[in-house]
C-alpha cells in the first residue's frame, strides 16, 4: 500500500486550514458591497395571509429593500420541488402540494418564509424584518401524522386531500399474509422512529451576487452538492439558466443530509440580489436552523414477523406512516419508500415482505433524508423486532439472528436489493468477543450488588450505500442519474489536480482521494490537489450523501486515471523505444520493465506537454476526464453491540461499553473511516438516549429550537467505542469498497434500545430514553408486580 | 457606534461597532478573524471559545464593548505563522476534527484546560470540560484523544525544560 497509498493511516492534508482558523466557510466569505438578508417567518403553524405591510420596515435605518413572494412570482421564479416520483398502489401519482419560496397566501409551518429585508448590517435586517406587519388569520395546526390522516383534520394543500400525500407499497402481501396466518409464533410491535433535527455545526448559509454586467448569477451556499443544486434552481426554479449560475459550496461544516437539498433561502437570495443591485449574504442562526432545516425519520410503524416452528423468519408485514412536514423536500418521497423498505431484509434470510407506506403532510418543517436515511427506520424497526422475537422465543439474540442469516450471496431479497457479498457471522462473532458477551453475566451481578441495573443489547445491520445505479432509480421515480464524474488533470510539471463531483463537507475527501493518486501512481499526497464544490471548475457532479464519495466518486477517478496511465505508457514507450505493454509504473517512476530504463513521472508529463516528441497522431496534454454509473449498490453490514448500567433512582442510562464490528469492504484510510464511525455511533447514541423535535400538538409551535432545548450529545454522555472491521470487497466497484458514513447512526439506536430494555427487564421502549422515560416504566414494572 | 480597541493575537487593532455587537461578531467582521464561529445563539455550542484576558471564554457571551482594553487570544494567534500549537498537531495527528466547524473552539478550551489541569488530566475530567463544546461529527472520540495526547505530550517537554 506504500505509506501514502491505500490502506494508510494517514493524517488528513485539509486540517491544517481547519485548525489554524483559515476555513474558508460560506458566512466568513466577504465581497464589495455586501448587504444582509434577514427573513421574515410566520410564527404560526398554519394561517391565512390577508395582507403585508412593509411600509414602516422599508423606512427603518439602514434598510434597501424590503421583497415579498408576489414580486418573486411575477418575476418567474418557480416553485420548490420534490424530484422523486413515487405513485401510490393505485397507480396515481404523489399529490405534491406548492411550495413557494416566498409563501404568498398561506403558511404552513412556524418559520415559513413570508418575506426578505436587505439591509447594510445583518442586526438592522433582522429589527426591519421584527417590523414587517402580516396580517395572519390562524388556521388549526396538526403536527403528528397519524392524527393528520383523521377525518376531520385540518387540510394543508388543497391537492393532497385528507393530508395523504400517497399511499405506496411494495413485495407480496399474499405471500406474507399466508406465511403469517400459518406461522407457529408472531411477533408484533409498534415502533416510532423519533424525529430529529440534523444539527450540522455550521448553520446554514448563503451569498447571492448578480453581475448585471455579465447577466450573471454566483451563488455561495453550504451545500452538500453544489452541482446538483444550480441543475435544480436553472432547470425548475427558473433563477438563472445554467450557462448563467455559478454554485460554489466551500468549506461546509458539516450536513448530514440537510444540506443536500434546495431550500428557499438560496433562491430568494439570488433573486433579491438582482431585485437590489448589492450581493446579499443570508446566515441562518441556530433557532432558525432548528424551525427551517429539513428534521429526519419521523415514522410510525406496526410490525408482524412470522416464524416457523424452527425459529425461521417466513414473513415480515409492515405498515408505516410517515411524517413528511409542511412542503415536500427535495429527496423526501424516497426516505421511506425505496430508502427504507427496501432494507426491511436485514441481514435475513426472509422469503416474504410486505410493507405499506402512507406519507402524510403535516404543519411541520418539511422532512427529509437525515443521515442513513430510512435505513436507520429499517433496522431500528427490524431489529427491535428481532430483540424482542428471541425474548419471546426464549431464545438468545445471537442464536435468533443466527438462524436466519443469509449466507450466500449473491442473495436476491424480496423487497428489490441483490445483497453482492457479506459475512454476517463474521461481525457478529467478532463484535461478541469485543463485548465479551459470555462474562456479562458476572458484569451483571456485579451491577445489582451496587444497586444499578445492567443490560446489554446487539444489533445487527445492512444497509445500502454507494447510492446509485442510474437506471434503476429513474425506474422507480429519481429525476436524476446518480452516477459521479472525475477529471485528472496533470500537469506539466507532474503534479495532478483531481476535479471531483463529490463533495466534502468533513469526510476528508482531499485526502483519501490523493492517497488512490499515491497508490497508483506512487506519487507523493502532497502533489496531489483534489478540486471540488464549484460548478465553474468541476462540469458536473452528484454531490455526497448515501455513502458515495468513495464508491462511486472514487471509482469515477479510478477511470479517469486508467485513461490517464494507459496515455502515459504510450508516451513513455515512444521516448524509451520499448512496448507499451512492457511500461509499469512505480514509485513514481515509469519504467520498462525487466530493464533498467526509467523516465520519472514529471518528464513524461512535461513531454505530454512539450509535445516536441509524442507517438505520430497523439494529441498534447495529459487530461483524462471520465463518468462512472454504479452497476448496483453496496452493502456495509455489521453488528453493534451496547452494555449499559441504569441507575434505578433516577433513571439515568450509562453507556459502559460500545461495540462496533462493521464490513466496510475495502478501507482506503482506517483513520478517517474509523471517526466516520465514531460520528455515526454519536448521532445514532443521540436519537437512542437524547434527541427529540417536539412540536406543541396544539398550536404547532416548536418546542425544541435551541440547544437548551433540544439535547445533543455532549462529550460527558458518551463513552470512547471499541471498533473492528471485517472485509468482504464489494465485487460491484474497482475498489471493493462499501462506504462507511450511515453505519454508526444506522446500527447503534437498536442495541442501545435493546440494552436498556434487557436492563429493566420490559420489551419495549420509544426513544429517546431519557431518564424520565427509563424511571417512569422502572415504577411501572414495580407497580405491576405489586399488584400481581 | 463606539470605538474598541483590544489587543489581538499581540497586535493592537481597533473597529467602531454598535453597543449590541457581540465581541464574537467584532472579532469575525470588524477584525476579519474568521476561525471564531458562531454555531448558536444560546451560548450552547463553544464554536466561538477565545482566551480573554488568559481565560477560556465563550465570545458570543461577551458584548465588544465590554471587551474593550482587553487581550483577546483568538485561534489564529495561538501558534507561530506556518506552525502548529501541540494542541493543534494532536487534533491533526489523532483525526479530532472532521468539517472542523466546531474545531477552533474545541482547541482554544483544550489549550485552556491543559493549562488549568496540567499533569492531573484524565479521561473523565477532558469529557466533562468538554460539555460545553459541541461537536455533530467525531464523536468527540478523537477529540479526547488529541487532548489527551497533547497533554501527554506538554508534560513531557515541561519535565525536560525543568530538567
Amino acid at each position: 500500500m506504500g505509506m501514502e497509498g491505500i490502506g494508510a493511516r494517514v493524517a488528513r492534508k485539509e486540517d491544517k486550514r481547519f485548525l489554524t482558523g483559515k476555513g474558508r466557510y460560506t458566512d466568513d466569505m466577504v465581497v464589495p458591497g455586501m448587504k444582509f438578508a434577514a427573513f421574515v417567518r410566520s410564527p404560526h403553524a398554519h394561517a391565512k395571509i390577508n395582507g403585508i405591510d412593509i411600509e414602516a420596515a422599508r423606512a427603518m435605518p439602514g434598510v434597501i429593500d424590503v421583497l415579498e413572494g408576489r414580486q418573486l412570482q411575477a418575476d418567474g421564479i418557480g416553485n420548490l420541488i420534490c424530484g422523486w416520483m413515487i405513485h401510490s398502489k393505485d397507480g396515481t401519482p404523489m399529490k405534491m402540494g406548492a411550495w413557494r419560496p416566498l409563501a404568498i397566501d398561506i403558511v404552513r409551518y412556524v418559520g415559513d418564509a413570508v418575506a426578505i429585508v436587505v439591509a447594510d448590517s445583518a442586526g438592522e435586517a433582522r429589527d426591519a424584518a421584527e417590523a414587517v406587519v402580516v396580517d395572519y388569520e390562524e388556521l388549526p395546526a396538526v403536527t403528528s401524522a397519524v392524527a393528520a390522516l383523521q377525518p376531520g383534520a385540518p387540510q394543508i394543500h388543497p391537492e393532497a386531500p385528507g393530508n395523504l400525500i400517497f399511499d405506496w407499497q411494495i413485495g407480496d402481501p399474499a405471500a406474507t399474509d399466508a406465511a403469517i396466518a400459518q406461522a407457529a409464533h408472531v411477533t408484533e410491535i409498534e415502533i416510532l422512529n423519533n424525529r430529529l433535527s440534523p444539527n450540522p455545526m455550521e448553520p446554514r448559509a448563503t451569498l447571492g451576487i448578480y453581475d448585471a454586467a455579465e447577466d450573471h448569477f454566483t451563488c455561495y451556499t453550504t451545500s452538500q452538492n453544489p452541482h446538483v443544486a444550480r441543475l435544480v434552481m436553472s432547470a425548475f426554479y427558473n433563477v438563472a439558466p445554467e450557462n448563467k449560475l455559478r454554485v460554489i459550496a466551500p468549506d461546509v461544516g458539516g450536513g448530514f443530509g440537510s444540506k443536500i437539498y434546495i431550500y428557499p433561502e438560496e433562491i430568494v437570495c439570488l433573486w433579491a440580489s438582482k431585485k437590489t443591485g448589492v450581493p446579499v449574504k443570508w446566515t441562518s442562526d441556530r433557532t432558525e436552523a432548528f424551525l427551517t432545516d429539513a428534521h429526519g425519520r419521523d415514522h410510525v410503524s406496526k410490525v408482524k414477523m412470522a416464524f416457523d416452528k424452527d425459529h425461521r423468519i417466513i414473513g415480515l408485514k409492515v405498515d408505516t406512516i410517515a411524517n413528511l412536514g409542511a412542503y415536500m423536500s427535495l429527496f423526501s418521497s424516497a426516505v421511506p419508500t425505496y430508502l427504507y423498505a427496501t432494507l426491511l431484509s436485514g441481514q435475513y434470510d426472509i422469503p416474504a415482505i410486505h410493507a405499506n407506506v402512507r406519507t402524510v403532510y403535516t404543519t411541520t418543517v418539511p422532512v427529509d433524508a437525515y443521515r442513513g436515511a430510512g435505513r436507520p427506520e429499517a433496522t431500528y424497526l427490524l431489529e427491535r423486532t428481532m430483540e424482542v422475537a428471541a425474548r419471546e422465543l426464549g431464545l438468545s439474540p445471537a442464536e435468533l439472528r443466527r438462524k436466519n442469516f443469509i449466507r450466500s450471496f449473491p442473495h436476491q431479497t424480496p423487497v428489490i436489493m441483490n445483497y453482492d457479498a457479506g459475512d454476517y457471522d463474521a461481525s457478529l462473532n467478532a463484535a461478541l468477543a469485543a463485548a465479551d458477551w459470555d462474562g456479562f453475566a458476572a458484569r451483571r451481578a456485579e451491577a445489582e450488588s451496587r444497586g444499578m441495573k445492567r443490560g446489554i443489547g446487539m444489533s445487527c445491520y445492512i444497509e445500502a450505500c454507494g447510492i446509485a445505479p442510474s437506471q434503476a432509480v429513474g425506474s422507480l421515480g429519481a429525476g436524476v442519474g446518480l452516477w459521479e464524474s472525475a477529471e485528472v488533470r496533470v500537469n506539466a510539471v507532474g503534479t495532478i489536480e483531481v476535479l471531483t463531483g463529490s463533495h466534502s463537507h468533513g469526510q476528508g475527501h482531499e485526502t483519501t482521494f490523493a492517497q488512490l493518486i499515491a497508490d497508483r501512481l506512487g506519487v507523493p499526497i502532497a502533489s496531489v490537489n483534489i478540486v471540488h464544490g464549484d460548478t465553474d471548475k468541476v462540469q458536473m457532479g452528484m454531490g455526497t450523501y448515501g455513502s458515495r464519495s468513495g464508491a462511486v466518486g472514487m471509482s469515477a477517478i479510478v477511470k479517469a486515471l486508467d485513461k490517464v496511465e494507459m496515455k502515459a505508457k504510450k508516451i513513455a514507450a515512444h521516448l524509451m523505444e520499448a512496448d507499451e505493454s512492457d511500461i509499469v509504473i512505480e514509485n513514481g517512476d515509469v519504467k520498462v520493465a525487466g530493464t533498467d530504463k526509467s523516465l520519472p513521472w514529471f518528464q513524461v508529463a512535461l513531454a505530454a506537454y512539450t509535445a516536441h516528441n509524442l507517438p505520430s497522431g497523439m494529441e498534447p496534454g495529459l487530461k483524462e476526464t471520465a463518468f462512472y454509473d454504479p452497476s448496483n449498490f453496496t452493502f456495509p453490514a455489521g453488528c453493534y453491540i451496547a452494555e449499559v448500567e441504569i441507575d434505578p433512582e433516577t433513571g439515568k442510562t450509562e453507556i459502559v461499553q460500545f461495540v462496533a464490528a462493521d464490513d466496510f469492504g475495502n478501507i482506503i484510510n482506517p483513520l478517517i473511516v474509523e471517526g466516520q464511525v465514531h460520528g455515526g455511533l454519536a448521532q445514532g447514541i443521540g436519537q437512542a438516549l437524547l434527541e427529540e423535535v417536539r412540536y406543541d400538538e396544539q398550536n404547532g409551535q416548536l418546542l425544541t429550537a435551541s440547544y437548551m432545548d433540544y439535547a445533543m450529545p455532549r462529550a460527558d454522555d458518551l463513552p470512547s467505542f471499541t471498533l473492528s472491521h471485517q472485509n468482504t470487497p464489494c465485487p460491484g466497484n474497482p475498489l471493493g469498497i462499501k462506504g462507511c458514513g450511515e453505519a454508526g447512526a444506522i446500527g447503534s439506536p437498536p442495541a442501545l434500545i435493546n440494552a436498556i430494555t434487557d436492563a429493566i427487564g420490559i420489551n419495549h421502549l420509544h426513544m429517546p430514553a431519557t431518564p424520565l422515560k427509563v424511571w417512569s416504566a422502572l415504577q411501572d414494572g414495580q407497580m405491576r408486580q405489586a399488584a400481581e | 457606534m463606539t470605538k474598541v480597541t483590544l489587543t489581538v493575537n499581540g497586535r493592537a487593532m481597533s473597529g467602531e461597532c454598535d453597543d449590541r455587537t457581540l465581541l464574537v461578531h467584532f472579532i469575525r467582521e470588524k477584525l476579519g478573524l474568521t476561525g471564531t464561529h458562531v454555531g448558536c445563539d444560546t451560548t450552547q455550542c463553544g464554536a466561538c471559545v477565545v482566551h480573554l484576558d488568559g481565560r477560556s471564554v465563550k465570545s458570543c457571551s461577551i458584548l465588544a464593548v465590554q471587551a474593550a482594553g482587553s487581550t483577546v487570544t483568538t485561534i489564529e494567534g495561538i501558534a507561530g505563522q506556518g506552525e502548529l500549537h501541540p494542541v493543534q498537531a494532536a487534533f491533526n495527528t489523532h483525526h479530532g476534527l472532521q468539517c472542523g466547524f466546531c474545531t477552533p473552539g474545541m482547541v482554544m478550551t483544550a489549550v485552556d484546560m491543559i493549562a488549568r489541569h496540567g499533569g492531573d488530566l484524565d479521561e473523565h475530567t477532558v469529557r466533562h470540560e468538554l460539555d460545553g463544546n459541541i461537536c455533530r461529527c467525531t464523536g468527540y472520540h478523537n477529540i479526547v484523544k488529541a487532548v489527551l495526547a497533547a497533554n501527554e505530550e506538554m508534560q513531557g517537554a515541561a519535565r525536560q525544560a525543568a530538567e
